[in-house]
């Protein structure tokens, strides 16, 4: 009995002493270390719900890689570790900007990240703009808010005038005959500003619009809307919005059967839930910020002349199917790329002053595994994306799975458009 | 009170009367319960913004956004309340003049360049000419049919600015950031004066709300939502009183719109007529007490702190709605007069000092 | 353009608004009670079905008639614990209380399901008649509605307690004093109507695409049918829904569909006006 008293008393005194050395040197051995902030608010409980949590799956995985690869060092000896603080917006205005001003004055925020949707964006940029701290735009893609005369925020997708203009230049390299379109679009600010810029890029390309109508961002019947587009003939169907709508309206077309060469449609196709739709999938083209397909590596940094920074596609869809278990999709690349950006602008700037980093973020041309990023500086466009594009993603039948391939541009393509849409 | 037949009278009579009149109004405005809701609100508001040195502001800065909030919603809650809480007439769809009212406001903000009180009263103007128009036409309906009317006007509004294009349709409208700069030299200064704004308008609502109902106007609506019939033939002119308080319960919210929508820098149709939010005010309002001018004020109060805590704190976040729920529940179960009027009927005293 | 197939998708979908509606009218023709938790029931039903087939593998079908028994249970539940001690007070507590039910629901629903769109990946294939396209789904749907309002017709009128449903709603106090048992009268009829909303919600489950949010679109609808077909009527329920849905099918026809929601409620707001008793009378 005695002994094992002793026995235990002398584990217990050990386990103390492994933990004190495993964790003290931890704490002394940096100089100093810096915890910085990312603060963000995400809809997780309203309607962009998919598109979020996808975002927060990426900001989430770019900071376990950074604080797992020790955190960035700064000339001075100074260490940065990350941690993120984020609320739910309920996808509303009602309270972005008080979340926002608490992100920054209370939770001692750094770096921002915006919220999923335009509008929202435009209300928390204020606070961002307000306290002097820097804002990179995931989601966000009007590009209202880039003429606003924000100085500080940064957009890390192309913006919404040039979402789905590739999908007119694709319609026009497979079948230069085709020459009706039909755009029917949510009614939302987002979908609304894609529609318009792809309406007058088609419009100066010589196609005929046939048919231009918004639905309301709750719509579930899209019956009206295929008859009208039955009736209007067009070679293809252009538009959708978010994910919801987008899926329920690529499924009624196949029920449909609504007869265009080519659908096209926002934000749902690219994502991976797309494929539950089974054959009304098949065929449906949607604009992709990014693919795990894409093979964008250093090699083609160095044609471009740029420097390439950052993991490669492949590195980051292992790492973060490992971490989620789900292969990612843009919008998580997005939330990856959002933290990359400001990696790279504090290594740029050596510092984590709001101006430093700024200017640093202003002199940017890199290439990463998200495409390439580069922001207009000029004063009625500032923070808007430049440098990056979009690629063009289509469902096909490989046997009886569905896999998503890249089919535009064609110099980054994984396969052939299939054209018209179910002549596979 | 009548000016009728007053050349017939001699000049002292004329005169006692308006001195009567002047004691009962005194006497009136002298009433605790008021003060103590205006001091209150006052304070709740000037905390904040009290000290203004950079470190302080930087500290309040989050108490500045959620009082704003909370104010915010005792201007709503307090207008809303002399429709409902006088007349019994349920608006579900009130937030139409509010959404109307941010997108007159912003409309003459960014085309014409109108400074920020120019651009209130338009939006309380154009509020209290659509409360007039609608008013003259929905108010013949009672009860539920009321109710549901103001839900599809709510409706066909905001469908109809998502296709009416000097409000940008669907896009909505957004003001430059310069516009705050310029005006007001920076965003912050344009924020203290919207701040300033809404706790004017919160100290406006709550004397209106009085005003209203310690007049003899006021005790007509209340004969309204007691029996409207009987008091028709008691003299009250339903139809007519009805209108007016609609009106007076439409033009703040307006106001109101015009600041929020201006803080934010933008308005878009689902935001500006959100049904949700029409009805959480309905919640505001029973939470306090319905019909009393401190309730609407402590139900704001209470509400938006509950939404606040439970919208950021770990544990709740993602069942807020059904926390929320569950209170809403308990308090129309059990104690359906709201905090006020529980106070007022069990504990005596409480009568004469809260109102 | 086809004039035949506007009309045709407006007139099928109608038959399901009109079995939403008739839920929603039920219950305020009875008990005076406006409920807002309807969406939220609707919504409930859609995942019922979901759940249904995509975790235990059940047919859609056999789906619904599980929800719709699972609707009237859960309807009797909320009345007893949510409604019946507010049933005397005036309209807001009844409004609110409702409002409270829909909120729990909304609430927990979120945290558990989240927002995702859900899709019961389920087709009978479509039917060629001349020029339009018709889904099977919403052909079979259309004759369940059928079939749901004649079963509540024969349970109304030919049954002891629809009978008594009946009594209660024309007047409470004096079917008390003939021995019906109010309070449970009451909570059979909240039952009902909850059970038809959630039939509703599985209909329209087995062809669109839904979210935990959707319910809230067939509430309002289900407000401006119960005025289009009168109050507490439920026959004039299904033949407003199937006027609804022609308006929304046939309207973009003639006009941007954008348009169609201003001119919708524009008309329920003139019906109110007008003919607040609805078109086809109301039984009050």
């Amino acid at each position: 009995m005695r002994t094992f008293v002793k026995l235990l008393s002398l584990a217990i005194i050990a386990a103390f002493v492994l933990g004190a050395v495993a964790t003290f040197p931890a704490k002394t051995h940096a100089q100093s270390e810096r915890t910085i902030t990312i603060g963000f608010t995400a809809s997780q409980t309203g309607k962009y719900n998919v598109e979020s949590t996808r975002q927060i799956n990426g900001i989430n995985l770019w900071i376990e890689q950074i604080n797992g690869a020790g955190g960035i060092t700064l000339s001075n000896g100074t260490v940065l570790k990350f941690e993120t603080k984020f609320y739910d917006d309920e996808s509303s205005t009602d309270r972005v900007q008080e979340l926002y001003t608490r992100l920054v004055t209370q939770d001692g925020a750094d770096f921002l990240i915006s919220p999923y949707s335009s509008g929202l964006t435009d209300a928390s940029a204020l606070i961002a703009e307000q306290y002097g701290v820097v804002m990179l735009t995931a989601g966000a893609a009007s590009d209202s808010t880039y003429q606003k005369g924000f100085t500080l925020v940064y957009q890390t997708y192309t913006p919404a005038s040039r979402y789905l203009t590739g999908a007119v230049d694709l319609l026009a390299a497979t079948d230069p005959d085709a020459s009706r379109i039909a755009i029917v679009h949510e009614n939302d600010k987002f979908s609304t500003d894609v529609a318009n810029a792809l309406n007058s890029y088609a419009e100066d390309l010589g196609y005929e619009i046939v048919l231009f109508e918004g639905y309301d961002s709750g719509t579930t019947d899209f019956a009206p809307f295929i008859n009208k587009i039955e009736a209007a003939d067009p070679d293809a169907i252009l538009g959708g919005g978010h994910f919801q709508d987008g899926s329920t309206f690529a499924r009624q077309l196949y029920e449909k059967d609504a007869g265009a060469n080519m659908i096209a449609l926002l934000v749902a196709p690219p994502e991976p839930t797309f494929a539950e739709l089974g054959d009304a999938a098949l065929g449906v083209v949607g604009p992709s910020q990014w693919e795990p397909l894409a093979q964008i590596d250093a090699s083609k940094a160095e044609e471009l002349g740029i420097e390439f920074y950052g993991p490669s596609s492949q590195e980051f869809t292992a790492a973060y199917m490992e971490m989620y278990d789900e292969e990612p999709s843009y919008h998580a690349a997005g939330g990856y790329m959002a933290g990359l950006l400001i990696q790279k602008a504090i290594e740029d700037a050596d510092s984590t002053d709001t101006d430093d980093v700024a200017e640093a973020l202003d002199n940017l041309d890199i290439l990463t595994f998200f495409g390439r990023n580069s922001f207009d500086t000029s004063d009625d466009n500032h923070g808007l994306q430049v440098g990056h594009s979009m690629m063009y993603v289509q469902w096909q039948a490989d046997g009886d799975e569905l896999v998503k391939q890249i089919v535009f541009p064609f110099e980054a393509a994984s396969a052939e458009t299939v054209y018209p849409i179910g002549s596979e | 009170m009548t000016t009728q037949g007053t050349d017939a009278k001699p000049q002292n009579e004329l005169l006692n009367t308006l001195l009567d009149n002047f004691k009962i109004w005194t006497k009136k405005l002298s009433h605790p319960g008021l003060w103590i809701t205006i001091v209150g609100v006052f304070i709740l508001g000037y905390l904040p913004i009290a000290d203004q040195s950079p470190e302080a502001a930087f500290a309040n800065a989050t108490a500045r956004e959620s009082t704003f909030t909370i104010l915010m919603s005792i201007v709503l809650v307090s207008s809303l309340n002399i429709l409902l809480g006088y007349t019994g007439y349920v608006s579900f769809g009130h937030i139409v003049f509010y959404g109307l009212g941010g997108y007159v406001g912003l409309y003459t903000i960014i085309e014409h360049q109108w400074p920020l009180w120019k651009a209130m009263a338009a939006g309380g103007a154009a509020a209290g000419v659509l409360a007039l128009v609608l008013g003259s036409a929905i108010l013949r309906l009672r009860g539920a049919y009321f109710a549901l009317a103001t839900i599809g006007i709510n409706e066909a509004m905001r469908a109809f600015v998502s296709n009416y294009d000097p409000f940008g349709g669907a896009v909505g409208l957004s003001i430059h950031f310069r516009v705050y700069r310029e005006t007001y030299g920076s965003y912050q200064d344009a924020f203290l004066v919207m701040y300033k704004a809404m706790l004017g308008l919160a100290i406006a609502a709550v004397v209106l709300s009085y005003l209203v109902k310690s007049s003899k106007f006021g005790l007509g609506l209340m004969a309204i939502r007691e029996d409207e019939d009987a008091s028709d033939i008691m003299g009250v002119i339903p139809y007519r009183s009805k209108i007016i308080a609609y009106m007076l319960s439409a033009i703040l919210p307006g106001m109101v719109g015009v600041v929020f929508f201006f803080k934010a820098s933008t308005i878009e149709p689902a935001a500006a007529f959100k049904l949700h939010t029409s009805i959480e005010w309905l919640v505001m309002i029973m939470l306090g007490g319905f019909g009393t001018i401190m309730g609407p004020v402590l139900g704001a109060y209470g509400y938006q702190n509950l939404r606040t805590i439970l919208l950021t704190s770990e544990f709740f976040k993602n069942i807020q709605l059904a926390v929320a729920g569950l209170m809403l529940l308990g308090i129309i179960l059990f104690i359906p007069a709201g905090l006020i009027g529980w106070l007022r009927r069990h504990i005596s005293f409480t009568r004469r000092v809260l109102t | 353009m086809d004039f035949f197939a506007f009309l045709i998708d407006g007139l099928l979908i109608g038959f399901v608004y009109g079995i939403a509606a008739m839920g929603l009218t039920l219950i305020w023709g009875v008990m005076n009670v406006i409920n807002l938790s309807h969406g939220a029931i609707i919504t409930l039903g859609m995942f019922g079905v979901y759940l249904a087939f995509a975790e235990l593998g059940l047919h859609p079908y056999l789906g619904i008639v599980l929800v719709g028994m699972a609707g009237l249970l859960t309807g009797m539940v909320i009345y007893a614990v949510a409604i019946h001690r507010v049933i005397n007070a005036p309209h807001l507590s009844t409004l609110l209380a409702t409002f409270a039910v829909n909120m729990i629901i909304i609430g927990i629903g979120t945290a558990y399901f989240t927002t995702n769109a859900r899709n019961v990946d389920f087709s009978l294939g479509s039917v060629k008649a001349g020029p339009v396209n018709i889904q099977v789904t919403r052909l079979v749907a259309a004759a369940f509605s059928v079939a749901v309002t004649g079963s509540l017709y024969f349970f109304l009128y030919r049954t002891k307690y629809g009978k008594y449903i009946r009594a209660v709603s024309n007047n409470r106090e004096a079917a008390e004093l003939m021995g019906i048992p109010s309070a449970f009268i009451l909570a059979l009829s909240f039952g009902l109507g909850t059970m038809l909303a959630g039939i509703a919600g599985g209909m329209i489950a087995t062809f669109f695409p839904f979210t935990i949010l959707s319910g809230g679109t067939y509430e309002v609808k289900s407000f401006v049918i119960g005025v289009l077909g009168g109050i507490g009527n439920p026959l004039g329920a299904l033949i407003g829904g199937i006027l609804l849905g022609i308006f929304e099918g046939v309207m973009p026809y003639f006009t941007e569909t954008s348009w169609v929601p201003v001119f919708e409620f524009g008309l329920f707001v003139a019906i109110l006006l007008f003919r607040p008793q609805g078109l086809l009378g109301a039984k009050k």
